[in-house]
């Protein structure tokens, strides 16, 4: 993890992992007329680099991520991945949902070989990333469980296993620990944090939770607004985390950058601008 | 590992001996019925009825022979095999027009929208109100049994898949999309090992209504079959004959639907694909 949001330009070695968002919003028609879920998203996350996205609930951050993913299109604007526009979903684009999304009817190697054998890769290619992710996420003893035998905690180590074993350029994680306990949850971005050193991935990542968000971020999204206040969900600031080495959630320069955020998600519902003075009061 | 297993076994077993303490009750019910000549509501004449213990010495007869020796005894397995496979046929056939239609029209608003009004004008047509144009149409004999059962045996098992289709959780098309699954894969391999749950419901109360039209397919010109025997009987007035070929009916029944579940059971292995039998 690359400290102050730069990337290690040995580590980059295409640009498959750039995204590109320019002024994407979604607009959907409902028995009252349009609604603006989100407006005007216009964002760039280099290769490599790890993004989080926060909010309140309904400012558009996973509407933002499910277009990213290819599940729904924008109204307006584009999406870029790799320099190519998003035109459906893809094994480029790994997706990590908060329920998991596992096949239950598949043991913990066969949920993790999908992808591959989807690409129709060599055998060996596929048995070697099975056993490589699996062993990454450290769930080797557990290859021939199925998801329901296994706690909240290893079926999401088997939701990212499976996701990375199509060596996707961008993951995007949608609220990826929110079911998980507190130090389930502690544990997995450690894990994350290690993962994102080894392989490098660029990550959007959609969290509730600030700590989260400056604990594992380059830089820290805040989205604002939404359907439920009145104006479209938009990005307020984006806010780089300078914080040297390894990130310590109890010291003082780390609670300050999560001071900051929290001002920014809380900034009430006066829409774009607004939020800005009310973090400069807080 | 001893003590687990008993511990499993032991409550199973106590449910099994409660279950059988009531079919002896029913029994035991049924020899004083008819010993006392009971009149039961829906003014039902126990009197008319065969003792059980007649019963089950006809049963026996009917299977094994030794006892009348007559036209009867020993034809169990004859009528038995001829009636399993018609109900076999009947079942096979339903269950390969009604997955792949239920899986399509729970899937494709299209094929839904085309199908549905045909689907639910038909469905409550009862068999009993196909005989007559059955006979007509087909005529007398095994292919119209087998037409009927399945006729009988589509709905509930294209109902059970449509709306199993249409309840798999768009999280794992998602899922599958992301991970670089064509459509013709999302089908094969997500959306019916998905629903197979609710298919298997499906295809157990298909089977079941299999046996019970059986009777109404076989009881018009066939020789051979349950059902055949059963209004052989009626025509002869032997009431217990009808009451030896309902019971064997009732047991292979059973039977089948233990054979499909444990079938399956074997098909999946540990694989979470059924829900508790």
């Amino acid at each position: 993890m690359s400290a102050a949001g730069v990337v290690d330009p040995a580590r980059v070695v295409d640009e498959s992992g750039r995204v590109v968002l320019e002024g994407v919003g979604k607009r959907y028609d409902t028995v009252r007329g349009p609604v603006d879920a989100v407006a005007d998203v216009t964002l760039e996350i280099a290769p490599g680099e790890v993004a989080a996205v926060v909010g309140a609930s309904g400012c558009g951050k996973s509407t933002v991520l499910r277009m990213l993913a290819g599940f729904e299109r924008p109204t307006a604007g584009s999406l870029v991945v790799g320099g190519r526009p998003v035109r459906g979903p893809g094994p480029d684009r790994g997706v990590v949902f908060q329920d998991y999304g596992l096949f239950p009817w598949l043991t913990v190697a066969e949920n993790v070989r999908w992808g591959p054998r989807r690409q129709r890769l060599p055998r060996g290619v596929v048995r070697r990333r099975t056993e490589a992710v699996i062993e990454t996420v450290g769930l080797t003893r557990f290859a021939d469980r199925f998801p329901g035998e296994l706690s909240g905690g290893m079926q999401q180590r088997v939701a990212l296993a499976r996701v990375l074993a199509n060596e996707p350029a961008v993951l995007l994680m949608d609220e990826p620990f929110g079911a998980l306990d507190a130090l389930t949850r502690t544990s997995m971005q450690h894990e994350l944090r290690r993962i994102h050193r080894e392989a490098g991935t660029t990550i959007l990542l959609v969290t509730h939770s600030i700590e989260e968000a400056v604990y594992l971020a380059d830089r820290v999204v805040v989205m604002a607004g939404g359907a439920s206040v009145g104006v479209p969900g938009h990005v307020r600031e984006v806010v780089a985390v300078d914080l040297a080495g390894e990130r310590d959630v109890n010291a003082p320069d780390f609670n300050a950058v999560e001071r900051r955020i929290a001002a920014l998600v809380h900034a009430g519902t006066d829409g774009p601008g607004g939020g800005a003075d009310a973090a400069d009061r807080a | 590992m001893r003590r687990p297993t008993a511990a499993l076994w032991a409550p199973r077993l106590g449910r099994l001996a409660l279950g059988l303490a009531v079919l002896a009750l029913l029994v035991a019910m049924w020899h004083l019925g008819v010993r006392g000549e009971w009149v039961l509501v829906f003014d039902i004449k126990m009197a008319f009825l065969p003792e059980p213990l007649d019963v089950a010495v006809l049963l026996w007869d009917f299977a094994f022979g030794g006892v009348n020796d007559d036209a009867f005894s020993r034809t169990l397995w004859e009528h038995l095999g001829a009636s399993t496979l018609r109900v076999l046929a009947g079942f096979a056939l339903a269950a390969v027009l009604a997955i792949p239609l239920g899986v399509l029209m729970g899937r494709f608003a299209l094929v839904n929208a085309a199908l549905d009004p045909a689907v639910n004008l038909f469905r409550p047509i009862p068999a009993t109100a196909w005989v007559p144009l059955v006979l007509l149409i087909i005529g007398f004999g095994s292919q119209a049994t087998v037409f009927l059962i399945t006729l009988s045996a589509f709905f509930p098992i294209l109902l059970n898949t449509l709306g199993a289709t249409r309840e798999v959780s768009p999280r794992l098309v998602e899922a599958a999309r992301m991970l670089g699954t064509r459509p013709a894969g999302i089908l094969l391999r997500v959306v019916v090992p998905a629903a197979t749950p609710g298919i298997v419901s499906g295809l157990r109360i298909g089977l079941g209504l299999a046996w019970v039209i059986l009777v109404l397919g076989e009881s018009n010109g066939i020789d051979t079959g349950l059902g055949s025997m059963i209004t052989l009987a009626r025509e002869q007035v032997r009431t217990d004959r009808i009451v030896v070929g309902m019971i064997v009916i009732g047991v292979a029944g059973f039977c089948s639907d233990r054979l499909l579940v444990l079938g399956l059971r074997g098909l999946f292995g540990r694989r979470p694909l059924m829900r508790a039998a």
